[in-house]
């Protein structure tokens, strides 16, 4: 086992002209943990998450990913190719909207299969083999593999998303609120699978999400984001618990009880 | 004897941004230790802080000031100032807690959420679910009750549930936060028994037990509470 | 004489020939990269071929002689009206022999009769982008070019599969040009993809509405994309032609009536007509029994 991180970050910043996006984020991320960024609409949450995601080119700052090799390499130095290699097969983006991170013309099989098929697999039986596991791994019918998502409810194609992006095996997976515009019960339903999944697969994730009880059924450490800046950090149930920051209270108390 | 948990000058308030920042003070000044294989309980009246020192040492609330020790591996560390990392590795593997209600997860079943401690801590599912039934048998929750996810159970089921998943794995260190609370009295027994059995394998537990012959039938001290009122000095 | 006077040879201006042949040798020294290029207004629609047809014009000489075909046949419109062009802003030879020509435009098909070093053949292409129809962004599709990102092109070779039990793609068949770039080969039948590689002859395709040249060399490998356990086939007939009995062609189907009667004929004319008059014949063909008959006593 080894005791490194799999992503540091340090001083990550991003201005649009002289408006902050985020500003001055600094954190680590180790292997199989889940990262819940939380915060309201326009406080920099999704923009951190394009910047590490490389969807974003910072304004300064640096993130280190140690990759499989062991070796690590800074994002913002490594060149388009081996960015884009990274994201297609150690990484996986999970869209709020699904529309965003599917293919809705084609089928389901090949929407999972298209990954390995950017990896060389070459094999058309055994890219449809592992479509077909991962369809089951997302509860989505074997006999559905060959309709495409358009013909999908809005729970199906997110599962769908979440098996095209797992594929490969990623190690880090970022999400935007991956449980967005979905009805509580295929949420609830969602989320359930998403931590089972996050859990058998050892997966590190960086969710970001408005929704706290999301942050807390995914999440082992949070970060609460207000107006680009981190307001507050640490593990989930204890920022949702105690929360410190005046913000975190806002938020915290602003949460109806059910 | 060895000592697993050293908790000394631990202080701890709330301040409340939303209400004009005022601060309200909870305790202050708590020093104690828990021995191997003994159970003390905190003792005091309702708001004394007993939750939140309970909360503190499972690092669920933050640490104002002083040091909760704990025995880590074979390292000390101290969880007041511990990263979120090591306290996540704590928990795994150090200090286990039943909390008085069962955060429920949908659509996972009772004998799973039982046995998921223990398969976090890398036991193969089967062998963690063989433990788990032993467990809900030994708190008779009914068979019949296993294989389904514990959000409608009763508050009793519940708590048994929550129970047999606290005591499944073999922490050196137990929280127990009222575990009796909506139990009945056969089943009181039980959790006596199964606190006896922790005692008797050297696990230091600390609890709160609102259960007069629960508290006598498991405290080898009471720890008062009442003594590290943050308010007392203030007032 | 004639009133060539009245048009600069082959139509295009000089500086313009310049920028395609440009273009043109940018595609050769980057085998199925598609060079973008000035592409100019032509006197015919675009969709009739402006791209072959510039490209045509960007090469041509006064010695050569060219052949047009359409989906395989001379006498076509387009074929017809592209040649004439030709001869009257170039005022060069023309033929319907295969062998005879120096370059042939082609519109959809790549002749019967294998192809020498001294020809050049001239592909019309509608729409150049093999990744398109999956991928609608150009900046995207560069990007995968760029970065020899190819996996999309077996999703759609995958989707084939899925929905039909092979790979139902018959024309455009995706490529792999000397290991790099990705090629879309213009909607010729896939019976035409071997034909491409290793072709002694140098293969130029241009794209007029899109703007777009690309080449692959004499003696390039020119590889149809596959999957190991559905591997690239070409169609296949279960009879011969109709009228010369030719084999191993890629043929049309003719309808001969209105109450179902058909038949398969060479889609190449000029390879088909010379068969005959070396005296192969098809069941079908109204010749025959005079050919037969003609030819029997002479010998």
């Amino acid at each position: 086992m080894t005791d490194e991180p799999l992503l540091r970050v340090s001083a990550l910043s991003k201005f649009y002209g002289s408006r902050v996006g985020c500003e001055n984020v600094t954190f680590d991320l180790w292997p199989g943990e889940v990262l819940a960024v939380v915060g309201e609409s326009g406080s920099g949450k999704t923009t951190l998450l394009n910047c590490l995601s490389t969807r974003l080119l910072p304004s300064s700052g640096t993130a280190s990913y140690r990759m499989r090799d062991g070796q690590w390499r800074e994002l913002y130095r490594m060149s388009e190719a081996e960015r884009r290699f990274l994201m297609r097969t150690d990484w996986g983006f999970v869209h709020q909207n699904p529309a965003d991170g599917l293919r809705m013309t084609v089928s389901a099989g090949a929407n999972v299969g298209e990954r390995l098929m950017a990896v060389g697999d070459r094999h058309y039986g055994r890219i449809r083999a592992t479509a077909v596991d991962w369809l089951s791994r997302v509860e989505i019918d074997e006999d559905r593999i060959d309709d495409e998502p358009r013909a999908f409810s809005g729970g199906m194609r997110q599962r769908l998303q979440i098996a095209r992006n797992l594929v490969t095996s990623p190690r880090l997976v970022f999400m935007d609120e991956p449980t967005g515009g979905l009805d509580v019960s295929v949420q609830a339903r969602l989320l359930d699978l998403l931590r089972g999944l996050v859990t058998d697969l050892g997966l590190a994730a960086i969710v970001v999400t408005h929704d706290l009880a999301v942050a807390r059924l995914l999440s082992q450490r949070m970060m609460v984001m207000k107006d680009g800046r981190v307001v507050e950090s640490g593990l989930t149930d204890r920022v949702l618990d105690d929360p410190r920051a005046p913000y975190t209270q806002l938020l915290v108390s602003s949460i109806l009880q059910v | 004897m060895a000592t697993p948990l050293v908790v000394s000058d631990v202080a701890k308030s709330f301040t409340m941004h939303l209400r004009d920042g005022i601060t309200l003070p909870v305790v202050a000044g708590v020093s104690f230790s828990i021995r191997a294989g003994e159970c003390a309980v905190l003792g005091g009246p309702s708001g004394a802080g007993k939750s939140s020192i309970l909360k503190m040492l499972y690092g669920n609330y933050a640490v104002d000031e002083g040091q909760i020790i704990v025995q880590h591996g074979s390292g000390l560390i101290d969880l007041a100032s511990a990263s979120p990392r090591t306290v996540l590795s704590v928990r795994r593997h150090t200090i286990g807690y039943v909390s008085q209600f069962l955060r429920t997860v949908p659509r996972v079943s009772a004998l799973d959420v039982v046995a998921e401690p223990l398969v976090e801590r890398g036991e193969d599912r089967e062998s963690a679910r063989t433990r788990a039934r032993a467990l809900l048998a030994q708190l008779n929750l009914p068979e019949k009750l296993w294989a389904l996810p514990p959000a409608t159970f009763s508050g009793g089921e519940q708590q048994r549930v929550n129970i047999a998943r606290g005591f499944i794995t073999e922490h050196p260190i137990l929280l127990l936060d009222e575990p009796t609370a909506s139990l009945d009295a056969k089943n009181r027994d039980v959790v006596v028994e199964l606190i006896a059995a922790k005692k008797a394998a050297g696990v230091a537990l600390l609890g709160i037990f609102h259960d007069v012959d629960v508290r006598e039938a498991v405290a080898d001290r009471v720890i008062d509470v009442t003594a590290f009122a943050a308010g007392k000095i203030a007032a | 004489m004639t009133d060539i006077a009245t048009y600069n040879f082959a139509y295009l201006d000089e500086q313009t020939k310049r920028m395609i042949r440009r273009a043109i040798l940018k595609g050769i020294a980057i085998p199925g990269y598609q060079v973008p290029f000035a592409s100019r207004e032509m006197p015919m629609p675009y969709g009739w071929g402006t791209g072959g047809v510039q490209v045509t014009a960007s090469i041509i000489g006064p010695d050569d002689v060219l052949k047009v075909i359409d989906q395989g046949a001379d006498d076509t419109t387009n074929a017809v009206s592209i040649r004439a062009f030709f001869k009257k802003v170039a005022n060069v030879a023309v033929t319907t022999e295969t062998a005879k020509a120096t370059i042939i435009q082609t519109r959809h098909r790549i002749p019967e009769h294998p192809l020498n070093a001294d020809q050049v053949l001239v592909f019309q292409v509608p729409i150049p982008e093999p990744l398109r129809f999956l991928e609608p962004r150009e900046t995207e599709t560069r990007k995968m070019h760029a970065l020899e990102e190819y996996g999309l092109m077996h999703v759609k070779l995958y989707e084939d599969i899925a929905r039909h039990g092979r790979i139902a793609t018959t024309y455009a068949y995706p490529v792999k040009v000397e290991g790099r770039y990705v090629m879309d080969p213009s909607p010729t039948p896939k019976f035409d993809n071997p034909k491409m590689h290793r072709s002694p002859a140098l293969q130029l395709f241009g794209a007029g509405r899109e703007k777009r040249i690309y080449a692959v060399p004499p003696f390039t490998d020119v590889v149809s994309l596959d999957f190991e356990d559905h591997p690239f086939e070409v169609q296949t007939f279960d009879q011969p032609c109709a009228l010369c009995g030719a084999g191993n062609v890629y043929l049309d189907e003719v309808i001969l009536d209105d109450h179902g009667g058909h038949m398969f004929v060479c889609s190449d004319t000029d390879h088909c007509e010379k068969r005959r008059a070396d005296g192969h014949h098809g069941h079908l063909a109204p010749e025959t029994h005079l050919a037969l008959e003609a030819k029997e006593p002479a010998e």
